[in-house]
């Protein structure tokens, strides 16, 4: 589904130029769950904006079901990190959340009907006809989240999707994400600095290291399905997952006795 | 959520206006110079202009009823055009660096022209008459509202332009929902500043080529030597001016609410 090879970029040139990514290569399945964990200001927003087509990257390729990225791919939607500045203000959270099925080629009342399916799912059905700015913040992710689920694309890219609602929220979205990957088969990139959540969410957890970033890590979750808040947290592998995660995030900094471990 | 209105929006705002007559009243009896008339000549005057005629067409005169909607309409008409106009290729300019590059230094010169120049031009384009009245008011007035389009539409939030491309809106719902919506703020702020320009070269322009409105009113009472008559015009332009402006902030607070609460809470 999405190929990513030897992706670099860097950003400006001369002395101020910052290398954000350093040859990074991450292949996801269909229907695969991907999280990207990586220390803050590593690459991950980079990397994410790569595979959207929203960048074009200094070296390396994204293949797209076998098509190199060029512009943004279709059938692709995105939970921006920045989700308050990505919903537009002149527009109700409805219409926001529409918006973007006019493309599908879906008549009005079925493009509402479908907002407000979406704008249920993440808990703000009585919210529709309000503007975005009448919300708070948590209320505006999740306003940024239904957005991307009523488009039902195959390829859902979500930054830090769950940043700033509360822990119970959090584990609802984290739940929602789950359930909707396995009604609609979406292949999911969910960006997190979260090690628990990333865990307890994906198939698969890649680390990036600090910059430039690489692939330092590419560990496959084999929990039991379906996932349980309480119960996958306490499970066995879920604890050895989730050190394991911890100690590659961290990097090979203090222990210097202790090999670092780069394969699982 | 409502905060102290400034003084200037209290309801009691108006008590300058009574007293500022008053002195006016007493300064101009007390001058007695036929030039300044005092104002209670001035408003009969007035009234015998517009307001003296059948109760059954609510006292208007034929001056009334024949000049001032004369002015009115091809100010509107020259304005709204400008809008149009300037909105349209303010936004091209804005969006494409390539044109802006081009046309730039040409829209700041014409900007820079002073707007009754262009009479004589368009007087020898077109007859006196409606028509090149309006093409004055829009050539005069088109260039605050194309520059401060061009200006909204250069400065969309980047991220706004990043969701539409990731979501695949077209060209046409990207500049109809997005970057038009962005631009209005600006876009309104210069349809404001037209339309007080625009009052004014309606004027000029029926002052040099015209045979009804207003500003023919005015010179036609000047020629008469009717003082309180060119007084009483420019006091109905006056009220012209702030009728016209109490209408635009009304509607711009209805279509950009939006903006202003937005810009409030963060
Ligand atoms: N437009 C830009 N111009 C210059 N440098 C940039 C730009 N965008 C990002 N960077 C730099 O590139 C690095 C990686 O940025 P990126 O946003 O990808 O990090 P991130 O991993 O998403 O961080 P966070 O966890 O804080 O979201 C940062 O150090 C940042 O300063
Ligand atoms: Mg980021």
């Amino acid at each position: 589904m999405l190929e990513i090879s030897n992706l670099t970029h860097t950003y400006g040139s001369g002395p101020g130029s910052h290398h954000a990514l350093g040859g990074v290569d991450l292949s996801v399945a269909e229907g695969e769950l991907v999280c990207i964990v990586g220390p803050s200001g590593c690459g991950k927003s980079t990397l994410l904006r790569s595979v959207a087509g929203l960048l074009r990257p200094g070296g390396g390729e994204v293949l797209f079901n076998g098509a190199p990225v060029a512009g943004t791919p279709k059938d692709l939607a995105v939970v921006f990190q920045d989700y308050s500045r990505s919903l537009f203000p002149w527009m109700s959270v409805a219409d926001n959340v529409s918006l973007p099925l006019r493309r599908k080629g879906l008549d009005r009342p079925r493009r509402e009907e479908a907002a407000l399916e979406a704008l249920t799912q993440v808990g703000l059905e009585e919210a529709g006809a309000k503007y975005p700015w009448q919300l708070s913040g948590g209320m505006q992710q999740r306003v940024a989240i239904a957005r991307a689920l009523a488009y039902r694309p195959a390829l859902l890219l979500m930054d830090e999707p769950f940043g700033s609602v509360d822990a119970q929220t959090r584990e609802d979205l984290e739940d929602l994400t789950l359930r909707v990957r396995g009604h609609h088969a979406m292949t999911i990139l969910l960006i997190t600095h979260d090690i628990d959540e990333s865990v307890y969410v994906g198939d698969r957890v890649v680390v990036l290291s600090g910059a430039p970033a690489t692939v330092v890590g590419d560990l496959r979750v084999d929990l039991p399905e379906p996932r349980e808040q309480i119960a996958t947290r306490e499970h066995p592998g879920f604890v050895r997952l989730r050190a394991e995660v911890g100690r590659l995030v961290r990097g090979p900094r203090p222990a210097a006795q202790h090999p670092t471990p780069e394969t699982v | 959520m409502n905060p102290a209105k400034p003084p200037s929006k209290r309801p009691g705002w108006l008590w300058p206006v009574p007293v500022a007559l008053a002195g006016w009243e007493l300064a101009t009896r007390a001058a007695g110079d036929l030039s300044f008339p005092p104002p209670t000549t001035i408003f009969s005057r007035m009234r015998e202009m517009w307001l003296s005629g059948p109760a059954d067409r609510l006292w208007l005169t034929d001056a009334a009823l024949t000049d001032i909607p004369a002015s009115v309409g091809r100010l509107l008409a020259g304005w709204a055009l400008a809008g149009l106009v300037g909105t349209t290729l303010g936004i091209a300019l804005g969006r494409s660096p390539l044109l802006s590059r081009f046309l730039g230094p040409l829209v700041h010169f014409a900007r820079a022209v002073p707007p009754p120049l262009l009479l004589p031009f368009f007087m020898a384009l077109f007859a006196i008459g409606a028509r090149m009245q309006i093409n004055v008011i829009l050539f005069g007035v088109v260039w605050p509202i194309l520059i401060n389009s061009a200006e909204g539409a250069r400065h969309v939030d980047p991220l706004h332009l990043e969701t539409a491309a990731a979501f695949g809106l077209s060209r046409g719902q990207r500049l109809l929902r997005v970057v038009l919506p962005s631009a209005l703020p600006k876009v309104f702020a210069g349809l404001r500043l037209s339309l007080s320009l625009a009052l004014i070269l309606m004027v000029i322009s029926e002052l040099v080529g015209s045979v009804d409105g207003i500003g023919f009113q005015l010179l036609d009472a000047q020629r008469s030597y009717d003082l309180p008559g060119v007084w009483g015009t420019i006091v109905l332009l006056g009220l012209l001016g702030c009728a016209f402006n109490a209408a635009f902030l009304a509607a711009e607070r209805r279509i950009l609410s939006w903006h202003r609460a937005a810009n409030q809470t963060t």
